[in-house]
């Protein structure tokens, strides 16, 4: 059952930012920027948590989620530290996402090159 | 010819997309997307991996299969034909890192790998977390 609504959440974002891209004059990269600010959003909402429990870990993998995890490292930051948590948390749980990103991104670039 | 008759005629003129096929390929591919995600946390979980880790590394295996796709060249093919099934899982974002740093390695690798590497993924790592940050602060406000 997992895997239907890991389908159906994931599915439907996509869907959505499809309809903005084809029904709008934004780019991709305005779509990106807007779905990260709105998980963001409904992090502080409370609403993405139910999202991370009715599809589980497919609740992850659209860019949503990275607004979400910034908002909660955030928080959690402060609850620990106080208002320097709030700098020191911020990427923590982003960390491996945006690291693996620009490893991976380098090693691939040193091996490959560019199609024309 | 005037600009009415001109606007016309472009309009005549501009290909013109089926836009349900785009939105129906943007959430097959998605929906896909999302259940390899599934079947690479349950892999992972019965390696007796705890569930927090298992989620982290099932993003870096996407990411790490989204940038070799990239660097094997036919990632950029997919990606023009379903837009956004890929553009918004996080896949897309290791696409974006990594053609821009595929595009501007002939540059050279300070002025043009390293400037350039964040050129389209900068927006989205800007905006995350200054709306994240002032969120938080919100909160943060809201209770004391």
């Amino acid at each position: 059952m997992i895997y239907l609504n890991g389908a159906i959440f994931c599915g439907l974002v996509c869907l959505l930012g499809e309809i903005i891209l084809d029904n709008t004059k934004l780019t991709a990269g305005h779509i990106t920027s807007i779905f990260v600010v709105v998980g963001a959003i409904l992090s502080f909402l409370g609403i993405y948590d139910y999202f991370s429990s009715w599809a589980g870990t497919a609740a992850s993998v659209p860019i949503t989620s990275f607004g979400n995890l910034l908002y909660k490292a955030c928080i959690e930051g402060y609850n620990t530290k106080g208002i320097l948590g709030l700098f020191t948390n911020l990427l923590s749980t982003t960390s491996a996402g945006i690291s693996s990103a620009i490893i991976f991104a380098f090693i691939v670039t040193l091996f490959c090159k560019a199609k024309d | 010819m005037n600009i009415e008759e001109y606007k016309l005629l472009v309009k005549k003129y501009t290909p013109k997309e089926d836009r349900i096929k785009n939105a129906l390929m943007a959430f097959i591919t998605g929906a896909a997307i999302g259940i390899l995600s599934i079947l690479i946390f349950q892999i992972l979980q019965s390696y007796n991996i705890n569930d927090k880790d298992a989620n982290i590394w099932t993003i870096m295996i996407l990411i790490l299969m989204s940038s070799v796709a990239t660097g094997l060249g036919f990632f950029d093919e997919w990606v023009s034909k379903v837009r956004c099934g890929l553009i918004i899982p996080i896949t897309g974002f290791a696409h974006s890192i990594t053609s821009s740093a595929l595009d501007y390695k002939k540059d050279g690798l300070i002025t043009g790998l390293g400037a350039n590497v964040f050129k389209l993924a900068g927006s989205v790592l800007l905006y995350g977390i200054v709306s994240s940050f002032i969120l938080a602060v919100v909160e943060v406000l809201i209770h004391v």
